[in-house]
């Protein structure tokens, strides 16, 4: 039984370089969860015998600790994890509110599409930093607004690129079969167009990962996202940048962190676009 | 009294709205399916045959406005909400498409295509409708039907996805039958075999059957009887055996002389018919297709025939052949 899924599978197979992208990618997925049980350091605990002490294997901290003598090691997987969950949610968000939208307003068409896609123009010419800024002085800062602003404005992309997609596939013969096999509008969009789009679709939600993570990193760099204690790459990118002359590991053990897993993510959502993008059979 | 025809099509026409005023496809036609009538229609590409019976389906482009009447066992389609139309679609009234390389969903498996059909249409449970759509499978002779349920489309070849197409416009015993140019896309080995089905399913079935399509040979060896289209209307309607031997229309008559003979000598050139079919908005006051007729008047030119005739046989022409 050959289906489509499995022709992309066993295309992507055969990509070393995406293969080795997931394989890192899950290798550090696992140590962000299950890392902190592995090193004796928790993520908020001062150890004022080492302050900024660098890596090695010699004290329990593997990585080196940061100013207030807190491990790296500990604080960079909790932040790892932090970074991953806010672009996953955020990134599941973006598909479920993308897709309907996208999906809707393809398919319908007409003046709707008009409609949904001139308020998709006004939400994506917000100025964003200022958005942030703004919604940030109303309310406080916390994580849920800044899951909340970014799952905002990462559907955008996602509901064009649906549209896009429903227009051509609105087109194609086998959605004229449907409706004259007496399907109506909401069947066909659930069960013809949205099946059928979800090649590109789960492409661009590959690569929507990093460009979230990379935002909220940049978020919290400028104080806007997570808050002390807690971590996140950001968070510890921007405690390190402080220090990157005295003590440049605290900044290069979280940017290589993330510099390692937007790289994957984007090597492997690369590999995900050349095994779905094939031509029509 | 006449028994009620199964689809009556009263003066439709269809217009598309066109960057230089309203294009027509189909100008004033009417025409009744009786039950377990075949009917042929046959036309150049541009006559409006397609347009007309997806007119009557619903299935239009959003640019096209249509005026007149189309009544399916009584109901009236054209202008019908949604939820009416689909009451009819796929079930009593259902279309075979010209492509079956596009027409089936390619991520579902046969079996899920066939009873999603069933599903909507009729209360039935999965088991059922797969059961069903296994023998109906079977009837479109399909050999090993449990292994192509659980295929895809693109596993099957054209005249195996046409014959599938086939089964899921029976699957819910439909009244009427609608087949688009349903082996133009085939080879011409498997024409032969989804003609013969088309004619044993519609024996088996006892459904009207509209069969279009732009060969004269295809509809003549199933059709009862053939309409011939031509720049959005009807130019001939007539028992097909008398078309056969004697077409009334000169269109009529040049289509027959271009469908090539076994008899006839060989290395002979193919008749064809001169000149072009006219665009839309070429068509004038007078007879459509007087400027490639051999017969034509003053009075073609200037004053369009009406389509008239006994109550088998009409013909829109001032100068009827063999008359």
């Amino acid at each position: 039984m050959r289906g489509f899924w499995h022709d992309a599978a066993s295309r992507l197979r055969r990509n070393p370089a995406a293969v080795a992208a997931l394989l890192i990618m899950l290798i550090v997925m696992l140590l962000a969860v299950i890392g902190p049980w592995l090193n004796p350091n928790s993520t908020d605990a001062l150890d004022w015998a080492h302050v900024a002490a660098s890596p090695g294997l010699a004290s329990a901290h593997w990585l080196g600790t940061d100013r207030l003598g807190r491990d790296l090691f500990v604080r960079t997987l909790a932040g790892t994890r932090v970074s991953l969950a806010i672009g996953l949610v955020a990134t599941l968000v973006s598909l479920v509110v993308g897709i309907s939208y996208g999906a809707v307003a393809g398919y319908v068409g007409g003046r709707t599409d008009h409609l949904m896609m001139r308020m998709i123009e006004i939400l994506s010419g917000l100025p964003l930093i200022f958005f942030v800024i703004f919604l940030t002085v109303i309310f406080g800062r916390g994580s849920a607004l800044l899951f909340f602003t970014i799952g905002a404005i990462g559907w955008l992309t996602m509901a064009r690129i649906v549209r896009g997609q429903t227009l051509s596939i609105r087109q194609r013969e086998f959605i004229e079969a449907a409706i004259a096999s007496g399907a109506g509008t909401a069947r066909i969009i659930v069960k013809h167009v949205i099946p059928n789009l979800m090649g590109p679709v789960i492409v661009y939600a590959t690569l929507t990962v990093p460009q979230i993570i990379l935002f909220e990193s940049f978020l919290s760099f400028l104080g806007l996202g997570i808050q002390e204690p807690r971590a996140s790459l950001g968070t510890l990118i921007a405690a390190g940048a402080g220090e990157m002359e005295a003590a440049p590991w605290i900044l290069l053990v979280p940017g290589g962190v993330l510099a390692a897993l937007l790289l994957c993510l984007n090597i492997f959502g690369d590999g995900l676009r050349d095994a779905f993008d094939v031509k029509e059979r | 009294m006449k028994p009620l025809p199964t689809l009556q099509i009263d003066n439709l026409s269809v217009n598309f709205a066109g960057s230089d005023g309203p294009l027509a496809a189909v100008r004033e036609v009417s025409l009744a399916v009786a039950g377990a009538e075949c009917v042929g229609v046959v036309g150049e590409s541009g006559s409006g045959k397609t347009q007309l019976f997806m007119a009557a389906m619903g299935l239009l482009a959003r640019n096209a406005a249509v005026t007149g009447s189309v009544r399916f066992e009584g109901n009236e389609l054209l202008g019908a909400a949604a939820p009416l139309l689909n009451r009819f679609r796929g079930s009593r009234l259902s279309m075979i498409f010209q492509d079956p390389m596009t027409s089936l969903t390619p991520h579902m498996r046969i079996g899920a295509q066939l009873a999603e059909v069933l599903l909507h249409h009729q209360q039935m449970t999965r088991r059922e409708a797969w059961d069903l759509a296994r023998t109906m499978l079977e009837r479109v002779r399909i050999p090993d039907p449990l292994r192509r349920l659980q295929q895809y489309p693109h596993q099957l070849s054209g005249g195996m996805r046409q014959r599938v197409m086939i089964a899921m416009s029976l699957l819910c015993n439909p009244a009427l039958v609608i087949a688009d140019e349903p082996t133009t896309a085939l080879d011409v080995t498997v024409q032969a075999q989804i003609l013969d089905l088309l004619r044993t399913v519609r024996a088996d079935f006892g459904m009207a059957l509209i069969l279009i399509s732009h060969d004269l040979t295809v509809v003549g060896s199933i059709a009862d009887r053939i309409l011939v289209m031509y720049a959005g209307r009807i130019v001939e309607a007539s028992p097909a055996e008398e078309l056969w031997r004697a077409p009334q229309h000169p269109y009529s008559a040049e289509l027959l002389k271009c469908v090539p003979t076994l008899s006839g000598p060989l290395l002979s050139r193919l008749a064809t018919l001169r000149g072009q079919a006219p665009l839309p908005h070429e068509v004038g006051a007078g007879c459509a297709f007087a400027p490639r007729c051999a017969g034509a008047t003053e009075k073609c030119r200037r004053e369009r025939p009406a389509l008239s005739g006994s109550a088998v046989r009409q013909v829109a022409c001032h100068f009827p052949l063999s008359a």
